[in-house]
């Protein structure tokens, strides 16, 4: 049963407090980070974050590498759902360039985000269930987890760091191979997401540890900044999704999953009901996947032509030298601009300042966990200690994008 | 929306790139223009905080913009507002009042760049060690560092 | 009459049979900080599965382990942390540096990430890739398992070798700036 997250006494009339560490090295961390708990017996009175132990200056290198380099520092970014950083990314060099992409890349685009975003969920939710004592949920979720690799695998060539996007298109077109093994994935998930809802949703231990634990409610969750499945777990409708539609969203027939309780279980819920929305878009996009090139045509002067082209024509050939020379590359105005996705996490945003060189002058990005992290003390106070993992594993923090 | 904002700041502060509004406020009407924003044109979201450091740009007239990206969720409408700090006086007044999700934000930009936020309630170093002391995102500062990643004790097996 | 067995016989069959003991049982504690520990997980998860060599148990309890795998990279926060945790270790213990960025620092070449982790602790095995791939860390324990049964000894004398003992790169070559109390202090 959880306890009734309340304090009797103002923590300034206790005795005496005891101070516990938190990491930087724990299991439920995941990653590192670390908390310092103020206990009065297990009730926790305050938690002071302390974070930067993963802090490896991912903004400064964006200052040194270009446009189509920094992509593989994205996907270092928020490792479980890589291809959707690559994605945010270029959407928001794009954005500065000012290029519209070809249908055809906009819907493979939306295709890997939806992976990418199943693939963050079976892993946040599995890691919540490790932690909440549900080791058979994480097996189930890390098993899915491998096919999403494998299709990845396929399509790029990597596991997870995938580096897939490229300005103005991508690596290289979609296979028929790859769009066999997305549409097996889309038969053969369903029964695993049934199957983990019949093991987590009325297991009574999980409900007891994460109803009502953690509670944000609606204002709050705005007012803190939080976007994504946190704040739609308090009941914010907002979904860039839906609300500033981008890549190809706005042709498919998809629904925000909301829930109003805002606690650790709404949290896990919202995720679980996302996955199947995902699930839906993907089968939708890949149906109607549209014929034509991936990448953006050679007159553009953004990505690199294909070999045949490079071989076979004036165009290409130019192109290319024009490329890869140093000091050419493409054009870029001196501008600033911010662009944003619905990452798995929140809303994943770059702000980008160009200078008309091939790198970005300043490259920002807005990670969804620092912002989510900051929450974390408001949620856990009065709570007990076992509470914790509970909260910790809802927010769903990734070190390396909490501290970049 | 536009028109408020025009009126209140002039025609010369806004500026338009690719479908993005942005405004250019001056230091000290920062809080007042901001608390106008979030209470009566309804932005209620603070998206982000962030900073650039404008040493070795172009044309650059001033060494610091300060970005806030706000966000009003009913009508999904975007602003930036950016204001300009030069040295030395790098203070400006902190917006946690307003959006408590500003908290870490501002740290972040403090530990960065080096930017005080007056009147935010834990001004302190949020991701690099309490100890260090230059601001690493500012552009004076070398990718590589200045050897500070090196400076620690070695072990051996012995010592183990 | 006794017969005179010479004394090193018995020592080395005993050697022989306390490093079979330990390469069977490695207790691996996971230090994993960034993208490779996900590879780590997924290596200890169904699919690859490392139970099959006898190193599954992963504690996160440093007194518990023998093996630390160091997955990711370590920045100047986060070194002193590892430091403690190796020193926290019991002997014998071994390392392994999982990923480009624990061995060398990767593409993070920046002013916080520590450029190897060898620089600072002892290194026994280095595995490169980013990420390497499960199965290459499958391997990696597979040779230090042959590592520990060629060069165990029961009082771990294979330590005490001089080109064991050293630094990998020594600190003296790199450039340091400041040692002042403005900077970080050595260790805590
Ligand atoms: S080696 Fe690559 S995958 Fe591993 S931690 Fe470094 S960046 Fe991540």
């Amino acid at each position: 049963m959880s306890l009734a997250p309340s304090l009797e006494r103002p923590p300034q009339s206790q005795d005496y407090l005891w101070t516990l560490n938190f990491g930087p090295q724990h299991p439920a961390t995941h990653t590192t980070l670390r908390i310092v708990l103020e206990l009065d017996g297990e009730r926790v009175v305050n938690a002071i974050p302390d974070i930067g132990y993963l802090h490896s200056g991912f903004e400064k290198i964006g200052e040194k590498l270009d446009y189509n380099q920094y992509v593989t520092v994205t996907d270092r970014m928020n490792y479980i759902s890589p291809m959707a950083n690559n994605v945010a990314w270029h959407h928001a060099v794009e954005t500065l360039l000012g290029i519209e992409l070809t249908p055809r890349c906009k819907y493979i685009r939306t295709i890997i985000c939806e992976l990418a975003r199943i693939s963050d969920h079976l892993l946040s939710t599995g890691a919540m269930g490790l932690d909440t004592g549900a080791f058979t949920f994480f097996l189930y979720a890390f098993y899915q987890r491998e096919v999403i690799y494998d299709i990845f695998e396929t399509l790029c060539g990597a596991r997870f760091t995938n580096s897939y996007t490229r300005v103005g298109g991508v690596m290289h077109d979609i296979t028929p191979q790859v769009i066999e093994k997305i549409r097996r994935f889309v038969k053969t998930f369903p029964a695993t997401i049934d199957d983990l809802e019949k093991l987590l949703n009325r297991n009574r231990i999980f409900v007891d540890r994460t109803r009502q634990v953690g509670v944000l409610t609606k204002e709050e969750a705005t007012n803190w900044s939080a976007t994504g499945p946190v704040a739609r777990a308090s009941g914010v409708t907002r979904d860039l999704r839906k609300d500033e539609p981008y890549l190809a969203y706005a042709d498919f027939d998809f629904q925000v999953c909301c829930a109003t309780a805002g606690d650790c279980f709404a949290r896990y819920y919202v995720r679980m009901a996302e996955m199947r929305e995902s699930l839906r878009i993907i089968q939708q996009a890949i149906e109607n996947l549209p014929s034509g090139p991936a990448n953006i045509g050679v007159d553009e002067r953004t990505t690199l032509p294909s070999k045949a082209q490079v071989y076979q024509t004036i165009e290409g050939t130019i192109t290319h030298f024009e490329l890869v020379m140093l000091n050419r590359g493409f054009t870029v105005p001196s501008e600033e601009s911010y662009a944003a996705i619905e990452a798995p996490n929140g809303e994943l945003g770059f702000y980008v300042v160009g200078d008309g060189s091939d790198v970005a002058y300043r490259a920002r990005c807005r990670p969804p966990s620092f912002i989510h992290f900051s929450l974390f003390p408001k949620l856990i106070r009065g709570h007990t200690l076992s509470d914790v993992v509970a909260v910790l594993g809802s927010l769903n923090i990734i070190a390396a994008e909490l501290d970049r | 929306m536009l028109d408020a904002l025009k009126t209140r700041l002039g025609d010369a502060a806004l500026s338009e790139f690719r479908g993005q509004s942005r405004a250019i406020v001056p230091r000290d009407d920062l809080a007042s223009t901001m608390q106008w924003l979030k209470d009566d044109q309804g932005f209620d979201l603070l998206v982000d905080v962030t900073c650039v450091d404008y040493l070795s740009y172009r044309d650059a007239e001033h060494r610091f913009g300060l970005v806030y990206l706000l966000a009003n969720t009913a009508t999904n409408e975007r602003l930036t507002i950016r204001v300009y700090l030069d040295e030395p006086d790098l203070a400006v007044p902190s917006m946690c009042d307003l959006w408590c999700g500003a908290n870490w934000l501002e740290r972040e930009v403090f530990d960065m760049f080096g930017i005080e936020f007056r009147g935010h309630p834990n001004l302190k170093r949020i991701l690099m060690p309490e100890a260090f002391v230059a601001h690493p995102l500012r552009k004076d500062y070398p990718l590589q560092g200045r050897g500070e990643r090196h400076n620690f004790p070695v072990l051996t097996r012995e010592q183990a | 009459m006794a017969i005179e067995v010479p004394e090193n016989v018995v020592v080395t069959k005993l050697d022989e049979l306390a490093s079979w003991c330990r390469k069977n049982s490695l207790w691996p504690m996971p230090f994993a900080t960034a993208c490779c520990g996900i590879e780590l997980m997924a290596t200890g998860a169904s699919k690859h599965d490392l139970a099959r060599f006898g190193a599954e148990v992963f504690r996160f309890s440093p007194r518990q382990c023998d093996l630390m795998i160091v997955a990711g990279r370590v920045v100047m926060k986060m070194l002193p942390v590892l430091q403690r945790i190796w020193q926290q270790m019991h002997e014998p213990k071994w390392c392994i540096s999982m990923g480009a960025c624990a061995s060398t620092g990767g593409v993070f070449d920046t002013y916080a990430v520590v450029q190897g982790i060898d620089r600072f602790i002892p290194v026994d095995m280095y595995i490169p890739g980013c990420p390497p791939r499960p199965e290459q860390l499958i391997q990696a324990i597979i040779d230090l398992q042959d590592k520990i049964q060629r060069e165990g000894t029961i009082r771990g004398a294979e330590f005490e070798l001089a080109s064991r003992q050293a630094p990998k790169r020594a600190l003296v070559e790199l450039p340091t700036y400041g040692r002042s109390a403005a900077m970080i202090g050595p260790g805590r």
